[in-house]
Formats: C-alpha cells, structure tokens, sequence
C-alpha cells in the first residue's frame, strides 16, 4: 500500500483525537465527539496493517480480540459508582502496553542515540504509569488504605529509586545494554508504587489524571522510536491535555500539585489519627425525630455523597425530597465539584438517576444559602463538608473548598457507620450539638425517614 | 536529519493543540474528559500492530502482543466507559 495513503488516514485519526478532545469540553456535542473519537482510532489500526510488511497478522488479530473480549464486557459491566477506578486501570494498561512497544524495538534494533533516549523514556514513563495506576485502583478500590502510606525512609527511598532510574537512564543512551533496560523497567515499577503510596484520600484521582498524561506521554516517546507520527500528535495530545486537566482539577479543589505529591512526606500533613471513633459523644436520631425537623422546615439543601450512590439510593431521595416539597419545604441540593469520587462523579451518577437538574446546585451557588437553611441533610458525604479544610492548616485536606453545612441551622448527618470519609480524616461537625446521626445504609435510612414523613400531620 | 526535526516540529505543535483544546472545559465534564483522553492513548495499538509485524524472534512476539492485548483493552474500555458515563448526560439534555 502506497506509504501517502497510510500518512493521509493517520493524518485524519490526528484530526478525528482533536475533535474528540475539543467537543468532550462542552456537554453538548460531547458524545457525538467521544463516537469520532473511536472513528478515528478503527481508521487508524484498520490502516496499521498496510503501514510497511507486517507478518503475524493472525496471531495479532487474536491478540485484537482478546483485547476485544476483556476491554468490553468490562466497561460495559462497571458500576458508575467504580468508573474512577475502572479508568486507572485502562489507564495502567496503555502505559504497559507503551512501555512494551518502546522495550520490543529496542531489542529489534537499537537504532541512533536519539532513539534510545526515546526509548528508555517511553520504558520508564510507561511503568511508572503502570505501577502506579494499578496502586490507585487498589486505593479506589479499597483493596488497600486510601489514606496515604508513609514507608519508613519513604522519601530518601523514592529519591533514591528516582536518582537510580535516571542514572539506568542515562548508561543505556551509550551503552544500549539489554540488562540495563530490564533493570530500568523494574526500578520504574518500583517508582510507580512509592510515587502513589503517599498520595490519600481526595487526592487520589489527580493523581490518576497525572498518570493519565505520562501514558500520553509515554504513547508519544514510543511514536518517536517507531518514526510514527500519529503516536507522537495523540500521545502529545493526551500528555498536554491531560497535565492543564490535572492542574485544572487540582485548582478546583484548593490543592497544588506539590502538595498533593510531595504533602504526605512530611510528618506534619498526616492530620486526624483515624482511629477508633474516640470516646466523644455523637447526638443521634431516630427516623421519627429527623422527619419532624425535615417536615417542618422552610428550607432542606441535601448534600449527597459517595455514601448515597454506592446504596443506589437516588430513587429514594428524591421521593423524600418531593414529598418534602409537597409540604411546601423548599428543597435544593448541593452538589459538591470533587462529590463522589472525582470532579463531576456526583453529576453524572445523579444524571443516571434522573434527579431533577433544576435543583442541582453548584458549590458556589449553594453556599450562601446554607446560612439561612433549616436543615442540612448530608448522605453519605463526609470530607466535602469537614469545616477542617478551612480552619485546621495542618490537616491533609485543608484548603479544599467545601459546603458550608456547618452554618446552617442544624445538620443531619445520615452515615453508615462512625468510619471517617475517604480522605481518612475525623469530622468535627459529627460531634457539633447541633448535629444529629442516623446510622445505616443510605438507602434504608431514606426509605425509613420517608414513612416517617408520610406519618406526619 | 530533517526527518527527526519535523517529528519534533509535529510534537511542539501537538503540545499547543493539546492545552488549547482543554483550557476552557466545564468541571462537571472532567471525569468524561479524563476517560476520554485515557482512550485517545490507547492509539499505541498502532505502535503495538507495528512491532508485533515485524517482530522476529519470540520474545518480541510475545512483548508486542502482549502489548496489542493492553492496548486493545485500553482503546475498547476507553471508548466504551466514556461513552456510557456521556449517555446519562445526554438523557439530561433531552429532558430539560
């Protein structure tokens, strides 16, 4: 096949990724832009095949559909709630698909300097980028602690391990030693873990955006050793958009990057001993009580959390919030940017749920009202609403902006159990008077607070 | 010579595109943008085809195949999960 032919369709999977990435940055012609994505990428393996002599073709096309036949069910089986993890993990695996591309043409041909300072970058960045994807799916998961890991000389180990991959790095340029290259691999494996492991909580998901941008990166530096321009214009695309996503998101949530990275190493960012509940005092409610608070107040803004989307319980929250309404409360919820478990999870789990969009209220907006609200009813959130981010400086998610439900009139707090948020920190406004608990699944909670409502007069 | 410049001209150019493209999107979109971004770089499925083609030896087979598989996974997953979560928004869309 002629060689302008196979550049010419690389050319338009390119402008097929652009549009994607553009059109996915404003709702409306984000799907439709998301469907041109994947266009773009059947034009651009279609053509792979004619791009030179390529042998193994059944062995590749089998190894295409066992791609297929995981990647697929997968996505498609996923829980909105587990989206967050599910996307490390496709994302771990591009990074080791990368590094293994960078690492099959080495051993192929060693090619000029050049190309071996692509190579070993496309073989670090790649198993950084898989290691440490798969150590937040483990966190997201909760298969591990999301709080952040602090190893016994955590620090001087990861600058050690940094200063030893560089080190690999820079010996294979000259050398163009397999050994070294192995030996390379298995250090950025290791970087990848102790890069993550101190990273906690909230955090976690930019974390994942980062990594998101290495693979791109890494995706890139592969198209360089190949010679391949559309490696090199996705790859970028995906590195660059993904690093501004990742500021974007970190600013979002009042952190710098630094901090989030590099925080968890210094002894004093580890706030709240997350032990045992303490001996302190929670004031708690039964249904009944709550009911009446809710029935007969002016105005109830619900904060919805994790809490509520992992028990499947928008259904009945919304029955409640309109039978609240029917007895003339004013009704509103309150949607914090990062609820959920990454910025805009919240939006798209209740979307999925059909909650009326006329009564999501952005952070923002929200929180001048909640000093003249009645009841604050928070379900299943917790960090979003800890007043500690913005007065305890030296807790981990402090400078975060969060709902101000302390200053509504009181908060009703509906948790399964006394277990801190997923930051892993303790909540002061649990132990607030003017805070009352209903301990259970969230869904069973609501369920029991809408018969008590019904009952009321 | 030239050859490894314009591959550096089309890298330098991509990093301008790539900001552009995102520096104004909505946070509710963040997490579709993120799973969307995430199956653009499973384009690798094209360096991984390419090396698998030309492999020679097994262990190359084995190292580009097993890389096809991960970047196939990447590619489907990618595009099927930010296609779901985008659904819902859309059926927001209709309703309003």
């Amino acid at each position: 096949m002629s060689q302008d032919l196979v550049h010419l369709v690389y050319l338009l999977a390119a402008l097929c990724f652009i549009l994607a990435l553009k059109g996915l940055s404003t709702p409306r012609h984000a799907r439709t832009a998301n469907l041109v994505g994947a266009l773009g990428m059947v034009f651009a393996v279609a053509i792979a095949f004619g791009d030179g002599r390529i042998g193994n073709v059944g062995w590749i096309l089998a190894a295409i559909a066992l791609g297929v036949i995981i990647g697929i069910p997968a996505a498609r089986a996923v829980k909105m709630t587990a989206i967050p993890q599910m996307v490390a993990l496709f994302n771990g695996v591009g990074g080791a698909a990368a590094a293994l591309v960078a690492l099959t043409e080495f051993l192929a041909t060693t090619g000029n300097a050049g190309m071996r300072a692509a190579t070993v970058f496309g073989v670090l960045v790649g198993c950084v980028s898989f290691s440490g994807s798969l150590v937040t799916f483990l966190k997201l998961q909760e298969l591990m602690t999301t709080r952040p890991v602090i190893l016994p000389y955590g620090r001087s180990t990861a600058i050690g391990v940094s200063v030893l991959c560089l080190g690999l790095a820079v010996a294979v340029v000259p050398t163009a030693s397999t050994a070294l290259v192995i030996t390379l691999s298995v250090a950025g494996l290791l970087l990848g873990v102790l890069f993550v492991l101190p990273v906690g909580g909230a955090d976690v998901p930019i974390a994942i955006s980062l990594l998101n941008a290495f693979t791109g990166l890494a995706v890139a530096a592969s198209g360089y050793v190949l010679g391949n321009t559309l490696l090199i214009v996705a790859g970028t695309l995906v590195g660059a958009s993904g690093t501004l996503l990742t500021r974007m998101m970190a600013k979002a949530m009042g952190r710098s990057l630094t901090n989030i990275l590099f925080g968890a190493f210094t002894p004093a960012a580890i706030g709240g001993d997350g032990g045992p509940a303490e001996s302190r005092t929670v004031r708690t409610g039964t249904p009944e009580d709550i009911a009446i608070m809710l029935g007969y107040a002016r105005t109830v803004v619900v904060i919805p959390g994790y809490g509520l989307a992992v028990a499947q319980a928008q259904h009945v929250v919304r029955e409640l919030a309109d039978l609240l309404a029917g007895r003339g409360v004013e009704v509103a919820y309150g949607i914090h940017p990062v609820a959920g478990r990454m910025p805009g999870h919240m939006n798209v789990l209740l979307a999925e749920a059909d909650v009326p969009y006329a009564q999501l209220k952005e952070m923002e907006e929200v929180n001048p009202r909640l000093a003249s609200t009645d009841v604050a009813l928070v379900i299943g959130a917790n960090d979003v609403v800890n007043p500690a981010a913005r007065d305890q400086p030296e807790s981990p998610i402090y400078g975060m902006p969060i709902l101000d439900v302390d200053k509504a009139d009181s908060v009703v707090f509906l948790k399964r159990s006394m277990r801190p948020g997923f930051a892993g920190i303790e909540n002061e406004l649990l132990f607030n008077p003017r805070t009352t608990l209903l301990f259970g699944d969230a869904k069973d909670s609501l369920s029991s607070l809408v018969t008590a409502v019904k009952q009321l007069a | 010579m030239t050859g490894e410049i314009s591959l550096l001209t089309i890298f330098v150019l991509s990093v301008f595109v790539g900001f552009e493209v995102v520096s104004k999107v909505a946070a509710i979109l963040h997490t579709p943008l993120m799973s969307g971004a995430n199956a653009i770089h499973g384009v690798i499925l094209v360096g991984a085809i390419l090396v698998a083609g030309k492999a020679e030896s097994t262990v190359e087979l084995v190292l580009a195949l097993l890389a096809v598989v991960f970047a196939t996974v990447n590619v489907v997953g990618g595009f099927v999960a930010t296609d779901r979560m985008l659904s819902m928004f859309s059926g927001k869309e209709r309703r309003r």
